[in-house]
């Protein structure tokens, strides 16, 4: 990877619209707008799915018909009209490629904007792409590599083809497709996603990475992820966002499942950088993500996120301790600019013994901006000696933005330790002066202040995504203070 | 080096200084004196740029240069330095990254490259052993939980890092036991030149034991009310302000 010197972040911080803001003209092969059975059905169709997995798509649409947009979370908005929406598109240029020679030129130029050109990416020791962009699949690397050992990693549409024994085995048994509004709008119309299978005491040797695009006009955006990590597996799997400016409102609702069985570890990290909507709060992703693993037997499970992008979050990745001596962490930054409203946080069930769970969850907020963290520790009856460890800190930059805390904790178990701290502080005018007494200005002052506050968080972020979220952080806060 | 002129500064629209005159010359210390609410700290941050006072009258020369409306980082770049009477917390920055990042950002708005890691580990090793401090101590927080003693040194270290041309020292010696006094005093010493200058803010004549001034101002309302020698400092511990009060009023 290329130096990040600070020449570049302030070239960076002089550009003011969206980094990503530009659109690719691909040609597309796109639904009308609407959803009923038949569109559903034609999904399936134009993925060409077996029929148990039209049947699934079929259960969670109906019933989603009967399900109410959830309201409790402390975000407003205008709910999307789920008809005037499109629900499959995919590039044209089909079918898939050799090598990158073949791909479409502007595609290339897309992964050029976003600095993941994919001779970079190979080049970049350990790390395997697998690039969503609109739905489809479009590329893989290092497919080789992760074959010899036995590790699958594929879009998921080419799962259901190639490994649907394992796919119908544990599609929904984590993310069940009636668990919410928006998990069984996934379910029933999801487009493609990744899949992922790690083999018994298979360790994998790179991280695996995929980026995700939202990149046609008015085309929702529905991921389906699933990750299975076998007994005494080790994953690390990346995914990062960015998405094109628009003016619509874009829907994004993703679902992701991780299953660690006994003695398997999954570490999972995102860095969501969708669009947030210009200045005065026009625009930006709406993103209603449901992710959440389960973990059997002295398994773990580590969520981290930074989450500076979307009008509007609302994502609480889980873990459910099933298993003896699991262990579920969640590390998050979340960064609201403007007119942005994030209500993230984890639940972490326990429900076997001995299960452990750590949160830390720092939150920032600047501009006219909303911050929630929105938290439940579960203890139930049978989970003897279970521990929790909860920190959420808040920073706010500015008096018109706010923060909000929402820890809910239910133990039935009266040998639970829960231990919970909460901080909110502000950045003082004395810091930036004392910063600026030192011959550092107001701007880069901020970005350190900032990547203080955050430093346990991006720690546990792999090292390629820590220096891609420093500095998103810094540009998600330009010209937030002063 | 400095001259101040006739310099008049409020803070919301309350007069601190009321013409103050002063010029230090390369080489020099100057001790600043007076009782509580003098206006030794306003002073203190006027020059360093603070923006919330506000410059109402008169000027302030660093060589030759007016530096009125330059921002507080461009005064830093100059090589004006302020040992805070405060100094802040920055959680989760340590001492060695705001150090580098003080020192690189200094160096490029004179038009030089970053350090070199190498010589920045020599500095950090030079200085630190000079004022006796531990390096584990280097990779702490900015002064979080550090005890005022360690915030106070830690000010000291900076301004060696940093090799100012005018270091204000605003009350470092508060906070300070013996042997800190001595060790940031023998500092402060080190790193008196020709070419640099040093202007103590105190209260009490026992810093001024170790760092010894040419010249001894006493501010009284904003306005520089009596100069002289060192010995003017061992006049006003004897005597403390009373009679200065007196003679300014009679």
């Amino acid at each position: 990877m290329t130096k990040y010197t600070e020449d570049d972040l302030r070239e960076e911080l002089k550009t003011k619209e969206y980094e990503y803001g530009f659109y690719t003209d691909m040609e597309s092969d796109t639904f009308p707008i609407g959803l009923d059975e038949d569109v559903v059905r034609a999904i399936s169709l134009k993925k060409e799915e077996p029929q148990w997995m039209t049947d699934w798509r079929l259960e969670a649409f109906r019933a989603w018909k009967d399900m109410i947009e959830p309201e409790w979370a402390n975000v407003k908005y205008v709910k999307p009209d789920f008809q005037s929406i499109s629900y499959y598109s995919a590039p044209n240029t089909k079918p898939k490629y050799d090598s990158l020679d073949e791909v479409d030129p502007e595609l290339l130029e897309t992964f050029k904007k976003l600095g993941i050109s994919l001779d970079e990416q190979k080049a970049l020791a350990g790390v395997a792409m697998d690039v969503v962009i609109d739905s489809v699949s479009v590329a893989t690397t290092f497919k080789k590599t992760l074959n010899e050992k036995g590790i699958i990693f594929c879009s998921i549409s080419e799962a259901i083809r190639e490994h649907p024994e394992l796919v119908r085995k544990y599609i929904g048994t984590v993310v069940p497709q009636k668990d919410n509004f928006y998990a069984a709008l996934n379910s029933a119309v999801f487009s493609d996603g990744s899949f992922c299978y790690i083999p018994k005491g298979v360790r994998c040797p790179m991280e695996l990475s995929t980026y995700f695009r939202i990149n046609q006009a008015n085309t929702g955006q529905f991921e389906r992820t699933l990750v299975i990590a076998d007994e005494g597996s080790y994953v690390s799997y990346l995914e990062g966002c960015t998405a094109p400016s628009r003016d619509e409102n874009q829907l994004h609702a993703a679902v992701v499942e991780l299953i660690a069985m006994d003695d398997a570890e999954i570490k999972y990290s995102t860095v969501q950088n969708w669009f947030p909507g210009n200045a005065e709060g026009k625009g930006g992703v709406y993103n209603f993500v449901t992710k959440r693993g389960l973990c059997e037997k002295n398994a773990k499970i580590s969520w981290t996120q930074v989450e500076t992008g979307s009008a509007i979050t609302w994502k609480y990745p889980s873990c459910i301790l099933k298993g003896d001596n699991s262990v579920g962490e969640f590390y998050s930054i979340a960064v609201t600019n403007n007119h942005q409203q994030a209500d993230t946080g984890t639940k972490m069930i326990h429900l076997g013994k001995n299960t452990k769970s750590t949160i830390i969850s720092k939150g920032i907020s600047a501009g006219k901006s909303q911050n929630s963290y929105r938290g439940l520790v579960q203890v139930s009856s049978r989970a003897d000696n279970a521990r929790n460890f909860s920190q959420c800190d808040s920073l706010l930059m500015g008096n018109d933005c706010g923060a909000h805390t929402f820890p809910y904790i239910e133990v039935k178990n009266k040998s639970a330790i829960i231990e919970h701290e909460a901080t909110t502080s502000k950045i003082g005018e004395d810091q930036i002066f004392y910063c600026n007494q030192r011959g550092i200005d107001t701007e880069k002052a901020i970005a350190l202040i900032v990547n203080g506050f955050s430093k346990e968080v991006l720690n546990k972020l792999p090292m390629e995504f820590a220096v891609e979220a420093q500095k998103l952080l810094e540009i998600s806060l330009e010209g937030s203070v002063g | 080096m400095l001259k101040i002129n006739n310099l008049h500064a409020s803070v919301e629209d309350k007069a601190i200084l009321r013409g103050i005159n002063l010029e230090v010359k390369a080489g020099e210390v100057h001790a600043i004196m007076g009782p509580n609410g003098s206006g030794k700290s306003t002073l203190a941050s006027v020059i360093a740029g603070k923006e919330e006072y506000e410059v109402t009258e008169g000027e302030i020369l660093l060589e030759n240069v007016n530096i009125d409306e330059m921002a507080p980082e461009e005064r830093a770049h100059k090589g004006i330095f302020l040992s805070f009477q405060y100094p802040v917390e920055i959680p989760g920055v340590s001492v060695t990254n705001f150090m580098k990042t003080a020192i690189n950002e200094t160096r490029k708005a004179n038009g030089l490259p970053d350090m070199p890691a190498n010589e920045m580990l020599k500095l950090i090793r030079e200085k630190s052993e000079m004022l006796e401090i531990d390096r584990k101590f280097l990779s702490r927080s900015l002064n979080e939980g550090f005890s005022g003693g360690e915030k106070k040194r830690n000010e000291i270290f900076q301004m060696a890092m940093l090799e100012p041309k005018l270091a204000i020292l605003d009350e470092t010696d508060s906070g300070l036991d013996i042997d800190a006094l001595r060790i940031v005093a023998n500092g402060v010493n080190k790193l008196r030149s020709r070419d640099n200058a040093v202007i103590v803010i105190t209260h009490y004549q026992r810093l001024l034991d170790h760092i010894v001034p040419d010249f001894v101002h006493v501010l009284f309302e904003g306005r520089i009310v009596k100069s002289g020698g060192k010995e003017l400092a061992h006049e006003l511990e004897e005597k403390g302000y009373d009679w200065i009060k007196e003679e300014v009023n009679a």
